[in-house]
């Protein structure tokens, strides 16, 4: 039994977009968010949040505050995905000249703030899993000698933040304009206690589940790219698992298509 | 898909620890030891113990690492082994408390790679079993008068194993070929891993799949039927073993 599966009524918010501009019709979102694409991520607000409100996503291509590096190297814009509460800032994506041959992705940056602490050993296990997912994807031999990092910038936890960063990651390669095999995104499954399966979790859930499985699709024939698992599971939950992240995966990359165009047809 | 290299497994080779084991997958040996010392319990859950895995991965076993700080892998394979204890519940932390509130114990886990020769995560999780397995714990009595801890060795007991995880790690190439328990040769050259942990009933306890090329779903069943055969060949090893150790 899924629970919700079907991607349309979970991410509900998938064409929750909110208005580009003012006089659209757009679905109710508060109005204190007021962001439009293109906008400074600093300027944007989240100061209040509807009660029960689907999980709404925001694509936000921000020119970072332009900082130009003194060396070569260039940074690029980034972008911003907002599953309702868990927020993920994505960059800025940049690339520069590295003593190395092969160009490969250097270093994936996660920031939990506010963090007195140095990245501890769960924060550098999420770093390996987002890094050689992307490394996976990314066509680092069109860029030999080069280093490519991603700075993730945890805003808001509200659960399923792996599979957000997974996403935040995408979108901010995609802005960045990097060349790529394929794009993939970041599902997460909770199952309970009587196996029921629940896709994009909040925290609350997550704790109460059995186990929790994150995975990152790839959008080339829907395969799994990176699996993490915690708690036990049978075999068949597993699989059963991966067909609705499938399924799913499927809303969220027409997501990405939506957002794009929306960017590009406004330019 | 390959057929296994032998393996070797010698349980209680480090006297001076509460238990070890080391572990030769081919040719990557794994020795683990295991410390049991004294802490209070955590404030949120009184009535559990710590158990603290950390893998060294120190350039002794190759020329790929340097010294200094642990890097990536050594952290990562660090994580996952937290992750496989969690997961599987292989022991439970209530059983390490000796005093609510006041007392429990502490294992710390300390891997150390003597040879790298690829599938270090496959060689730690045995290591881990096969030492856990070794492991005697003094009995300890807190004293009503002092509030001290007494312990007494004479009087040691095993610690109590629920279930047996084993770690199987695969090496994909292009999305289509696995090679199961690749060597460092194999691994570097590989596209992608996958690691699948299991226990005996049949219960996936974790599939660690960090990036690489896709798998198919089908793919993923084709290594988890492996993996379960190989749960069956390594239980029979470990119970062999932990016979044949003379009692101390």
């Amino acid at each position: 039994m899924v629970e919700g599966g079907l991607p349309d009524s979970r991410l509900g918010g998938v064409h929750n977009l909110g208005p580009s501009s003012p006089g659209q019709q757009g679905l109710p979102i508060p109005d204190s968010w007021g962001v439009e694409f293109g906008e400074p991520p600093g300027t944007w607000g989240r100061s209040c949040v509807d009660p029960a409100p689907p999980r709404s996503w925001k694509f936000l291509p921000g020119s970072a505050p332009g900082q130009k590096l003194g060396r070569q190297g260039w940074v690029l814009p980034c972008a911003v995905l907002v599953p309702q509460d868990t927020s993920v800032l994505a960059g800025p994506v940049r690339a520069g000249p590295k003593r190395s041959c092969w160009g490969a992705l250097s270093s994936s940056r996660l920031s939990w703030p506010p963090s007195l602490l140095p990245p501890g050993v769960f924060e550098k296990n999420r770093e390996q899993l987002i890094r050689k997912t992307c490394e996976a994807v990314i066509l680092g031999t069109l860029h030999p000698r080069t280093s490519i990092s991603i700075v993730l910038q945890v805003i808001s936890d509200a659960g399923a933040l792996l599979a957000c960063c997974l996403n935040a990651a995408c979108m901010g390669l995609m802005d960045a304009g990097l060349p790529m095999k394929s794009l993939f995104c970041g599902v997460t499954c909770a199952l309970d206690s009587t196996g029921a399966i629940t896709l994009d979790p909040t925290a609350k859930q997550e704790k109460e589940a059995r186990a929790v499985l994150t995975f990152a699709i790839s959008s080339m024939e829907r395969q799994v790219l990176m699996c993490t698992s915690k708690g036990t599971c049978s075999v068949e939950e597993l699989q059963q698992c991966i067909a609705a992240a499938q399924r799913a995966s499927g809303a969220i990359f027409q997501f990405y298509r939506d957002s794009v165009r929306r960017k590009y047809s406004k330019t | 898909m390959t057929d296994f290299i032998i393996h070797f497994l010698f349980s209680g080779s480090i006297t001076t620890a509460d238990g070890s084991a080391l572990v030769k997958l081919g040719n990557t040996t794994v020795i683990c030891g295991i410390k049991a010392e004294f802490a209070e319990p955590p404030a949120e859950s009184n009535n559990k113990g710590y158990i603290v895995p950390n893998v060294d991965l120190p350039p002794l076993c190759s020329s790929r690492f340097r010294p200094g700080p642990p890097g990536e892998e050594a952290q990562a394979a660090s994580q996952f082994i937290a992750d496989v204890i969690e997961n599987s519940e292989i022991i439970m932390k209530e059983d390490l408390c000796i005093a609510h509130g006041k007392l429990a114990w502490v294992l710390y886990c300390d891997f150390i790679c003597l040879d790298y020769d690829g599938n270090i995560l496959d060689a730690c999780t045995f290591a881990l079993l096969a030492a856990l397995k070794n492991v005697q714990l003094p009995k300890v009595t807190i004293n009503e008068e002092t509030g001290l801890a007494e312990v007494d060795l004479k009087q040691t007991n095993p610690l109590n194993i629920r279930k047996h995880p084993v770690a199987t790690s695969f090496a994909v190439f292009d999305d289509t070929i696995l090679i199961v328990d690749p060597t460092a040769e194999e691994e570097e050259l590989a596209t992608g891993t996958v690691t699948i942990v299991m226990d005996e009933e049949g219960r996936l306890c974790s599939v660690h799949k960090p990036g690489g090329s896709g798998l198919t779903a089908a793919k993923l069943q084709d290594c988890i039927t492996r993996a379960i055969t190989r749960h069956k060949e390594v239980k029979k090893l470990i119970d062999k073993v932990i016979k044949s150790i003379k009692p101390k």
